[in-house]
């Protein structure tokens, strides 16, 4: 890499070009440029940290999304997970339990759901599509078994502390934007320095390839599907700062979403491709589309045409670079 | 590096087995220093980019009322549960329409899902930066939206909640809804009077589990039927999510467990006619009242259709036409409405008793929310849909 660092400018230009969050950082820019010209309210600082706040418990679920999608599966249970993350906090809290106790208890559940899903698509060997569908419903009814019907509005400052916001100049910024961040910047070390996130490129790259140079695969993706279970756990939290209310029938789009924003930042769906910012950058370009649409006044049915656009482009690009690498 | 170590080991690998690892040579797994795997031809990318921008500069074009916020245009925001349900799109069109008349603009939003806290809440964000001078909002969970209608309040904005109460009810300036108990308790009036002289076994097909105006219509009708929640003639529960395959799938069920039910409840329309589908294929209609609620177009036309034996009819073309003229009203001369302002309900069937007030379906065709649009051959249209 520094080979390339050291090369003429023009060669510098090219590897911007080719990086893989390049794409997604032009449209984000370009969507940004537009609302910023077409309304006077898009382009403030209040409005700006209001769109990362809006992208906190997707983008955080996305995490987890990415390291999955790496390895060349795909999570559906993510939703759920935090959900029932959630509504254990939440109903522990209304039986006066303690809260620091009711979260860590809710935090090791997510994690142990992440783990009954590593160790079946690792030791079983079953396709993760599969698994976390079946996953999926599983956690659904027990989240409506723990729920019995109600929601649980959550008045503890603990389990709501994520929300509380602190300005600099007119922004917002809420200590669950800090934690997301502070996630992406870990798990961004660990993806690309450390020779953990290697083998996970390498695994979603070529399962085979991997095991044969004598990378540990079962035990990767093992490590990889508790992680994720526990960054679900810590988007739970992060959930219920934002809307105070444990409720199970919340976001059932989130796997969906927390997909798209992987895909349009340019992560490919087959594995061992994409990088972690480009989910950030993904996640945010839906949410700018959403509020940006809504302060022009626009139908927001336009945001999820837009958005479907972006991601058969996404896809589009990654398997028209795959053909010509071969 | 990390990639320079994987592939020592690869080739150590190699020699060990003194094979040839195929997939190595492919160029899927880029490990050189040059090229790291994820890198894309840059034609591509530019493409990609390209397609965005030409995208963003189409939708730009397309925003000819971008600036309205410059003008002294009264803004209005409007917060639906979902698109998919016609009496929110009926609330919508009928709330734009007041608010061209009214020479304002209203910018709606909605759920994606029944129970998108989060949409919702990200909506009424988005409409606080967007300057709107009253919100006009349909909660999915009544203690979801607490803390950011507080907020919108906090900045002057005039917050009503339409169809759905938020709890507790004053969290809200003002609520404009039907009262859905008393829909509830005309249904069950009406189921009990259509039943006769029978003893009840009676099947629920409820909304979603915990949500507010599923409860309240449930409690109406229990106690319009005069039956207390847990008794024997309650012979089974199912939710439905107001959804009609559901519908069908759970009275289907429920008419195996129990071939004797004789009076069915449901929490709207499309789960009736899910109902009706399930009791006709058992061939069991001359035995089953089965009643709804909601009163949408199609749901009048089951009643007229005797496919459902009465509906109650609510008003959400009220909710929004007062909703956004309270709103316009607050700007003018800073009144603001307060309390539960109900927009009533009426029973609609073909088959009345005389001392229950209803309507008939001709009336109902007349007043009622739904697809098609209110035309005087409103019922040619209507077999059409059908």
């Amino acid at each position: 890499m520094s080979v390339a660092s050291a090369a003429k400018p023009n060669r510098a230009i090219g590897r911007l070009v080719t990086t893989p969050t390049f794409g997604p950082l032009i449209v984000l820019v370009a969507f940004c440029a537009v609302f910023s010209l077409a309304t006077r309210t898009f382009w403030a600082a209040g409005n700006l940290s209001l769109v990362v706040q809006q992208s906190v418990i997707v983008g955080t679920l996305a995490i987890g999304q990415t390291m999955i999608i790496l390895t060349a599966g795909i999570d559906l249970a993510n939703g759920g997970i935090a959900v029932l993350g959630t509504i254990i906090a939440g109903r522990l809290v209304a039986q006066e339990q303690n809260p620091a106790l009711s979260l860590l208890f809710a935090l090791v559940l997510c994690t142990c759901f992440g783990l009954t899903a590593g160790m079946l698509v690792s030791r079983l060997m079953l396709p993760p599509f599969i698994v976390t569908l079946g996953l999926l419903g599983i956690i659904t009814a027990i989240t409506r078994l723990v729920a019995q019907g109600g929601a649980f509005p959550v008045t503890d400052d603990l389990l709501s502390w994520t929300g509380n916001a602190f300005a600099i100049g007119d922004t917002s910024i809420t200590y669950g934007m800090i934690i997301m961040f502070c996630l992406y910047l870990l798990v961004w070390y660990l993806l690309t320095q450390t020779g953990w996130g290697r083998h996970v490129y390498a695994i979603g790259n070529n399962r085979e390839a991997a095991r044969l140079v004598g990378i540990p695969v079962q035990a990767r993706l093992l490590s990889v599907y508790t992680f994720a279970g526990l960054l679900y756990g810590i988007g739970a939290w992060l959930a219920l700062g934002r809307i105070p209310n444990a409720d199970p029938n919340a976001l059932q789009n989130a796997n969906l979403d927390s997909i798209t924003a992987v895909v349009i930042g340019g992560t490919s769906l087959f594995g061992g491709r994409g990088s972690l910012w480009g989910t950030l950058i993904g996640t945010l370009i839906v949410a700018v589309l959403r509020n940006g649409l809504t302060l022009t006044g626009i139908d927001p049915l336009w945001q999820d045409l837009v958005t479907g656009i972006l991601v058969i482009s996404a896809v589009a690009l990654d398997q028209m670079s795959r053909r010509r690498q071969r | 590096m990390c990639t320079g170590t994987t592939r020592a080991a690869a080739l150590r690998a190699a020699r060990l087995h003194n094979t040839r690892i195929h997939y190595w040579n492919e160029p899927r797994i880029q490990t050189g220093p040059r090229r790291t795997p994820g890198r894309v031809p840059a034609s591509l990318s530019t493409a990609f980019a390209a397609v965005a921008v030409s995208m963003a500069g189409v939708l730009g074009g397309a925003m000819p009322s971008a600036n309205a916020a410059a003008t002294d245009q009264i803004t209005i925001g409007l917060v639906t549960k979902t698109e998919v349900n016609p009496y929110f799109v009926k609330l919508r069109q009928a709330a734009t329409a007041e608010a061209e008349k009214q020479g304002a603009k209203l910018i709606a939003r909605f759920g994606k899902f029944d129970g998108d806290n989060e949409g919702q809440v990200a909506a009424v964000e988005d409409l606080i930066s967007a300057g709107v001078k009253g919100i006009l909002i349909t909660p999915n969970n009544s203690t979801g939206m607490l803390g950011i209608i507080k907020k919108a309040r906090e900045k002057g904005v005039l917050v009503i909640a339409l169809d759905t109460a938020t709890d507790p009810a004053d969290a809200v300036d003002a609520t404009l809804a039907t009262d859905n108990f008393e829909a509830g308790l005309l249904q069950g009036q009406y189921a009990r009077k259509a039943l006769g002289s029978k003893a009840p076994k009676l099947a629920m097909l409820d909304g979603s589990p915990g949500g507010t105006v599923d409860v309240q219509r449930h409690d109406g009708f229990l106690k319009g039927f005069g039956l207390k929640e847990g008794d024997p003639a309650i012979v089974g529960k199912q939710n439905t999510h107001g959804a009609q395959d559901e519908g069908q799938t759970a009275m289907e069920n429920l008419l195996t467990a129990h071939p004797d039910i004789n009076v069915v409840y449901t929490i709207n329309e499309p789960a009736a006619e899910g109902a009706y589908a399930a009791i006709k294929a058992r061939g069991k209609l001359k035995d089953i009242v089965l009643t709804s609620i909601d009163g949408g177009r199609l749901g009048v036309q089951y009643v007229k259709d005797g496919k459902i034996a009465a509906t109650v009819m609510q008003f959400p073309k009220i909710m929004a036409t007062r909703g956004v003229d309270y709103v316009v009203d607050y700007v003018k001369s800073g009144k603001k409405p307060s309390g539960f302002i109900n927009t009533g309900a009426s029973l609609i069937t073909d088959k009345p008793f005389s001392d229950l007030k209803s309507k008939d379906t001709k009336w109902g065709l007349e007043n009622c929310w739904g697809l098609v649009a209110p035309t005087g051959n409103a019922d040619k249209r209507v077999a059409l849909v059908n």
